[in-house]
């Protein structure tokens, strides 16, 4: 970039250009900043027909939140969904990534793609950045060789599990699924369950909150539930809620674009009345 | 001291019915000092896309240059205008690409898509979109913001009441924060028209 004349599009990859100016700055005393993270609960179990995944909303930065019903159940293929934890960013991106190279990998080979396909090519991502892409995940699918759920930690580190959690909020979700899990869950009996781990979370957890999401993944259909259940309504609404009279804002001059022609007028300049 | 504290910014987009505001403070500061009173903040892309960009100041322009030579291709190549849920797409991707040294930027997406529908997005300085239907804020002040705009949002406001709403929280917010403020710079932009307007706040 600093050798180019034109700002062509790159080959693809993460650029470092900045590296320098950036380590300079924080030599200086300057912070860097934080990201968005998305300090989570996230869940999955395996039932009789499939896997069910599910979790909570809440995107935080710092200590506030920034978004209150952010989707954190990632596609990857039709019959592949991943749910992400950690820094917002690596999440979606790492997922999109995948996302795309699967659907090329399926119309290479043209069959439907595996999980472990999936697995293995998130595991290689994040391995070769030694863990600086911080996404923890929960991948869950069913293929040809049946149903499938994993976790995949920031530095490469996979299990294959029956019931997983993943995210600041997983202790209090595993606690449920270790005292209620058993094999050959029903659908309604995985879903409430995969509820029950998700609100044990939101409640406990102050990482995570808002709704809950879930996924039900079968042989050959999936169901995307989104906000299945909302635990956490706006109370105490003021009905009446502020109105501002119109004019109550003074303001300087007026540029008023109509149809490709513009109009200045200037409005005599009041003090701001204030609210 | 956080390098987003280094030039102080806020910025606010809301929703309305067919129509949508996006908003910035006009300082532009060195720590505690301020050098000048009238920063743009907020750029066209097209006549139905705005963007804002808080954060570090030399970042945001520089980070607008290259959108704006991007969209520009991308009107050579396509012969039409980029819809608001593309260029956020862009933005994204062209800030997760230096994911590992950063541009200190928050960018606030605002615009108008299929049908005239309202858009708006805002990302952390590495791309992470976060889509809302109602609003979006970001900048130094952006926790009063969030607190202003979480209660005097209503949805489906016309354009004149959302002019107000928005000026009352981007004021009452600037209000509380420092490094942020010396008046505020409103844009309402609806299907039809597009209507700018400057505020004059406290000058402190």
């Amino acid at each position: 970039m600093s050798q180019a004349v034109v700002d062509v599009p790159p080959k693809g990859g993460f650029s470092f250009d900045l590296c320098r100016r950036n380590e300079m700055l924080s030599g200086k005393g300057i912070q860097p900043p934080s990201f968005r993270k998305t300090g989570t609960t996230i869940v999955g179990l395996i039932f009789k027909d499939g896997v069910i995944l599910g979790a909570d909303t809440r995107a935080t930065e710092g200590p506030i939140v920034c978004d209150k019903n952010c989707e954190k159940i990632h596609y990857m293929a039709p019959n592949i969904y991943c749910c992400g934890a950690g820094t917002a960013a690596d999440t979606e991106a790492v997922t999109d990534m995948v996302s795309s190279q699967l659907q090329l990998h399926c119309y290479h080979t043209g069959r439907v793609s595996r999980v472990v396909t999936a697995l293995t090519l998130l595991k290689s991502h994040l391995f070769s950045y030694q863990g600086y892409v911080s996404a923890a995940l929960v991948l869950g699918g069913v293929d040809v060789t049946g149903p499938h759920l994993h976790t995949i930690y920031p530095h490469g580190s996979t299990d294959t599990l029956p019931f997983a959690t993943m995210g600041s909020g997983s202790l209090a979700a595993m606690a449920v699924f270790e005292s209620k899990y058993r094999e050959g869950l029903t659908r309604e009996e995985g879903i409430e369950l995969v509820c029950e781990a998700i609100c044990s979370g939101i409640f406990n957890d102050l990482g995570s909150g808002s709704n809950v999401d879930v996924c039900v993944i079968t042989k050959g259909h999936k169901e995307y539930l989104r906000n299945y259940q909302m635990p956490n309504p706006r109370t105490y609404v003021s009905s009446k809620g502020y109105t501002f009279a119109k004019g109550l804002t003074g303001f300087r001059f007026l540029l008023s674009h109509e149809d490709g022609c513009i109009s200045i007028s200037r409005c005599s300049w009041c003090l701001v009345k204030r609210f | 001291m956080s390098i987003f504290e280094y030039n102080g910014s806020a910025l606010i987009a809301m929703v309305g019915k067919n129509c949508f505001a996006i908003a910035s403070d006009r300082r532009l500061g060195v720590q505690l000092q301020t050098i000048a009173t009238d920063f743009q903040r907020i750029y066209k892309i097209h006549d139905k896309l705005y963007i804002g960009l808080s954060g570090l100041a030399t970042d945001a322009q520089t980070l607008y240059q290259r959108l704006f030579f991007r969209h520009k291709l991308y009107q050579l190549r396509e012969e039409r205008d980029m819809k608001p849920e593309t260029f956020a797409n862009l933005v994204s991707a062209i800030l997760y690409e230096k994911r590992f040294g950063p541009y200190f930027c928050q960018p606030v997406i605002a615009g108008l898509g299929d049908d005239d529908k309202p858009f708006i997005c805002t990302m952390d300085s590495i791309g992470a979109k976060e889509l809302a239907k109602d609003f979006v804020v970001a900048g130094t002040a952006s926790e009063s913001l969030y607190g202003a705009c979480e209660s005097m949002y209503k949805p489906d406001m016309e354009p004149e009441e959302l002019f107000e709403t928005v000026s009352q929280a981007l004021l009452s917010s600037m209000d509380r924060d420092c490094l942020s403020g010396w008046g505020g710079h409103v844009f309402v932009i609806t299907p039809t028209e597009v209507i700018e307007r400057t505020l004059k706040g406290r000058m402190d």
